[in-house]
Formats: C-alpha cells, structure tokens, sequence
C-alpha cells in the first residue's frame, strides 16, 4: 500500500467513486429580485444587529467617529481616510491589538440582500483587527454594493489575498437560553459609514 | 463533620475519576472523610442474594452522614434497606445516606464553588451578562493561546481556499491571532469552484439559524504573513461510503443542522441520544457505515419523512434512513431479538460473587469474564447495544489508597 496518505485518500475515492455519473451541475440564473441595492443593504444592516451613517465627508466622518466613541482610548485605523490613534502599520504582533477599542477598516464592496462587506487581509492589513477590536467601524462607498452571493463572488479574486471575510454586523451568539447577544468573541458593534 | 464516602461499584470499577473527584470536593469544603474499605455496593444488583447488611449498615453506622455520587445507588439504600433486619444501627444508616448534590444543596448549603467558576453571579441567568462573562473569561484564553484550530464548512478545489462561516467570532480571533492555525475538514467539503460557493453560503445559514449569512464567512487561501497554517485532511470511511449505491448522497451535507431542527427528538432530547458523533437524522445515515452492528438500532428512529422536506441540499435522507432499515432486518439485527434476550443478563447480575472475586482479584478477570458472559452473541445479542464501559484500570478503591498514601503520608 502507498505509505503517503495523501495518495491513500485519492486512491480510496478513485477506486469507490458512484456508479451513476453526473453531470456538472449549471448555475441557473436566478432573477434578480433587489433593484434599489443601497436601502436593501441599510436595511438588512440594521436587521443584523449593525449601524448605518451617512457622513457627507471623510471629515464629517472624523467627526462622527469621535462623537460615537468619546470613551474609546485606542482606535486603530487600517484606512488612510481616517485618523486613530494606534499606527495599524507598526504592528508586529497581533496581540498588540488585544487593546483596541475601536478598528476602522475600509471594505471593498458591500452585498445587498444580507448586508454583508468584503474585507480582505488588504484591508485589515493586520487580520486580528476584524476580530479583536471591542466595535468596529466599516467604510463604505456607497455606490459599491452588489446585489446577492452570486455576484458578490463575481466580485471576489480569492487567489489573490492570502484572506478575505464576508463580515455581516458585530459577532453574535444564541447559545445561552436561546437568546440573541451581540458581542460574543469578536466585535460588540458594527456601524457601517457609507462614504 | 464526619462523614462516610459510599462509592457503589459501578462507580468503583467503572468511573474511579467520579469517586476521586467526590472525595476531593468533599475534602475541599474541609469534611473529614472516611471510605470503609470493605464496602462494596449498594445491594441493588445484588439484592436478591441479601448482602445488604454488610455492604450499608455495618461499614457506615458510625458516620454522620453517608455520602454517594450516585443517585439511584443512594436511593435503593434510603428507600429499599429493609430486607434486613431492622437493628438501631440499619434503622440509622437510612435517613443518613444522601447523594451528593443534595447533600451539597441542602445539607450544606453550598452558595458556590469559587475556585471553579469565573466570577459570575450564580443567581443571575440573565444571556447578556453570562455571555459578558464568557467573553472575558475566553478572550484571555485566545490571547494566550499557542495555536488556533478551526474547522472548515467549505473548500474550493479551483483556489485552493477553505471557508469557515462562525458566528461568534472565535474562529476568527483563533486564526488570526496565534502563530499559528491548525485546520480540520473532511473530504467531502471540497467543491470545485468560487461561484458555486454562492448557492451554498446562501444556504448554509439559513437552513441553519434562519439568518440570512453567518456574521463571518471567511476564506483562508493561505497562512497570514508571519504565521503558519497546517490543514488535516480526513476521508475516515467517507470514500468507503462514496461506494455505497444507496447511501453516499449522505455526503453531499452541508451541516446544517435543518433536519436536526426539524426533527422532534433531537430538538428534545439533543445529540447524545444518537449515541455517535454524527447525531440527528442525516446522523443516522453515515453512522451505520463506521459500526453496522453499533449503529443498527438508529435506522429505526425516524420515518416522518420531514427531514427530506427541509434537506437544502435535498439528500433523500427519510427514504436513506428506510434503506437502511432493509440492510439490518437482512442482517438480523432486528429488535425482537434483543427483547427475547433480556434474560440471560439477568442471570449474571443476580450472582455477586463473580463480579465481587473478580474485581477483588485486582480486577483483571473482569476484563475478560463478564465481557465474555454477557456480551456472547448467541446468549445475548442485546449486550451489543448496551455494553458496558471499559473496566478502569484502577478501581476507586486502589486509587483511594493511593490517594491518601501521597496526600497525608501513610
């Protein structure tokens, strides 16, 4: 028997695949349901437990920051639009965000029917950033919205960041009484600035 | 206080980490304890041979209280001691004996156990605040860990990239945070490419939770800068089953969990009635193919059919789970027969003395003896389903004497 496990398992699954063959299955194209992306996307932000802003200017958006979170002691921004006061850029390890009280992180684009933004390792530029920060604050252009998963992963180029996150509104678990929380392991708010 | 440690056998020869453990929390609350080392159990198995006097009365009548780890055992001696005679020393032993919690609640009144919990309010079951008190609690532990495991819900054969869909955000904090990422999947996760991902995040959820999306559906497509990333890839009898004509459309799960929801049983009783690691009905489809003969009791669990109704990924699970029923009524492996069985075990329980020499005699016939009498498949096929656990190498009784020896110096 070959002693790599890796040819065992392919191999094994060669050797025992069905009998019936099928064929590849095709996408159908699905019709499109959602015309107005932007308030579809606000919506279901606001049903995930997330925030919607609209600063008319990255300096209103400065502005906005610093008026939501007067207590934060440490944001930390990935984004060059906005100014924090954790240099995102020096961080070495990750455990150096375990303080942040705020991460600003610009998304890629955001998904319609469920309010989902793409982020990718680009963006958080330290990973730890999506999940270690206490609240976060997603930027947005708002003109940058898809409609559902199928365009959204037209969207995607996986192949090219080493990580990318589908993130949609702060972390939430049921798990005690079957009681919806907010703030289970990962961030305990979730505003979205659409500018 | 002084009170007597009543481990009944079970407890003795087969969960010894139960006993040690009483005796610790005991010992922890500053009781003196005392084990009679010539105890032997309550005199439930045994009581049509009439052991009781020695195995209650005589070893505890000096105690204030009698204290077991084991409900039933505690109550056959508190409700059924009276098939001897009725002495001061019996008659005390009776209203003596508790179990251990509600000696712990009621006799003691213990409000908490403060070197175990993580600082919470015992009264307080509001979700948000006990979710606080996890959080901080856990947070600490992701900080300090060395490494981070996570599962996979998805990998694409064309990018070489795997998906993780968590709510909670701790998959998240486990992979981005730690040196390094350790990564688990099954074979059948893997589909082949980034577009068919779409219908499967848009179903994966909400047959899950009934939300739209989990809050994080992540792609790993390698390790971050300065970190590493190590995926265990596991067929485990996947590929055998790809082989079975009736069965393999059980892999194309997505684990969901829709047909566990919808199913009566396991929103009321939960997994472990399965008594196997996949649980609830598309549970019932792979696990026969690990143990036919274990498993073959779980076919006969589910036939409303709901299961396929709600199936996202419309696995025929109910006319799978009939299948499977065909396969062990050929087999034999029929209930009736079990039930018809039922009287041979008896037998072996109603004679003490084996179970009692044999487990004194360091234990080591036990292991083989009883296994051999009871789970004999002409006698009994029924031992097949309800085998007892394994014989502990130590038995209570040599752990105990061991447990003092290093602890007090005798």
């Amino acid at each position: 028997m070959d002693s790599n496990t890796r040819n065992q398992v392919l191999s094994a699954v060669r050797s025992q695949l069905p009998a019936t063959q099928i064929d590849y299955p095709e996408i159908p194209d699905f019709p499109k349901k959602i015309t107005a992306l932007l308030p579809a996307f606000e919506e279901r932000i606001i049903d995930a437990g997330g925030s919607i802003y609209k600063p008319g200017s990255l300096k209103s958006a400065q502005f906005l920051l610093n008026q939501q979170f007067p207590e934060a002691k440490v944001i930390c921004s990935a984004s060059s639009d906005i100014q924090g006061n954790r240099d995102i850029h020096s961080v070495i390890n990750p455990h150096e965000l375990a303080d942040v009280d705020v991460g600003v992180i610009r998304a890629r684009f955001g998904v319609a029917e469920n309010g989902m933004v793409w982020l990718t390792q680009e963006d958080l530029v330290v990973n730890a950033l999506g999940f270690l920060s206490q609240h976060l604050v997603i930027l947005l252009t708002p003109t940058e919205l898809v409609a559902d998963m199928y365009d959204a992963y037209l969207k995607v180029s996986l192949e090219d960041t080493a990580y990318g996150c589908f993130m949609m509104g702060p972390s939430a678990t049921a798990d005690i009484g079957a009681v919806l929380v907010h703030g289970a392991q990962g961030a305990r708010s979730l505003s979205v600035y659409l500018v | 206080m002084k009170i007597g440690l009543f481990i009944p056998c079970y407890i003795d020869g087969f969960f010894p980490e139960a006993g040690i453990a009483t005796l610790e929390l005991l010992e922890h609350f500053g009781i003196e304890v005392g084990y009679p080392l010539t105890q032997t159990c309550c005199g439930h198995p045994m009581a049509n041979e009439g052991d009781q006097l020695h195995s209650a009365a005589e070893n505890f009548k000096s105690f204030e209280y009698i204290i077991g780890p084991a409900g039933s055992c505690v109550k056959y001696i508190k409700m059924l001691l009276d098939a001897i005679p009725q002495t001061n020393e019996v008659a005390q032993v009776q209203p003596r004996t508790n179990e251990l919690i509600e000696f712990l609640h009621d006799i003691l009144k213990v409000e908490s156990f403060p070197w175990k919990n993580i600082g919470t309010d015992p009264n307080n079951y509001d979700p948000h605040y006990l979710n606080e008190a996890m959080r901080e609690n856990a947070r600490k532990k992701f900080l300090s860990a060395d490494a981070g495991m996570t599962g996979v819900n998805f990998a694409l054969a064309e990018t070489g990239t795997f998906v993780v869909c968590p709510n909670e955000g701790n998959a998240g904090i486990g992979a981005s945070v730690p040196p390094l990422h350790i990564v688990s999947m099954g074979i059948e996760k893997l589909i082949p490419e980034v577009t068919d991902l779409s219908i499967f995040i848009s179903l994966l959820s909400r047959s899950a939770l009934g939300t739209l999306a989990t809050r994080y559906t992540s792609h790993f497509t390698g390790p971050r800068p300065g970190s590493e990333m190590h995926i265990i890839i596991t067929d485990n009898g996947r590929s055998r089953r790809l082989r079975l004509n009736d069965f393999w459309h059980s892999l194309k799960g997505i684990r969901c969990g829709a047909c566990m929801n919808t199913y009566p049983v396991y929103r009321r009783s939960g997994g472990l009635a399965y008594g196997a690691t996949n649980s609830g009905p598309i549970g019932v489809i792979p696990d026969p193919t690990f143990d036919e003969s274990k498993y073959s009791e779980l076919p006969y669990h589910s036939t409303c059919g709901s299961c396929t109704d709600v199936c996202p990924v419309k696995i025929d699970i109910s006319d799978q789970i009939l299948k499977w029923r065909k396969v062990m009524a050929e087999k034999k492996y029929l209930p009736i027969s079990r039930r018809l069985a039922f009287g041979t075990i008896g037998k072996v329980f109603e004679h003490p003395g084996l179970f009692r020499s044999a487990e004194t005699a360091t234990g080591s016939a036990l292991r083989f003896t009883p296994h051999f009498l009871l789970y004999n498949r002409a006698l009994n096929p029924g031992g097949r389903h309800r085998e007892l656990p394994s014989f502990a190498k130590q038995t209570f009784r040599e752990r105990y004497l061991q447990y003092k020896a290093k602890d007090h110096g005798q």
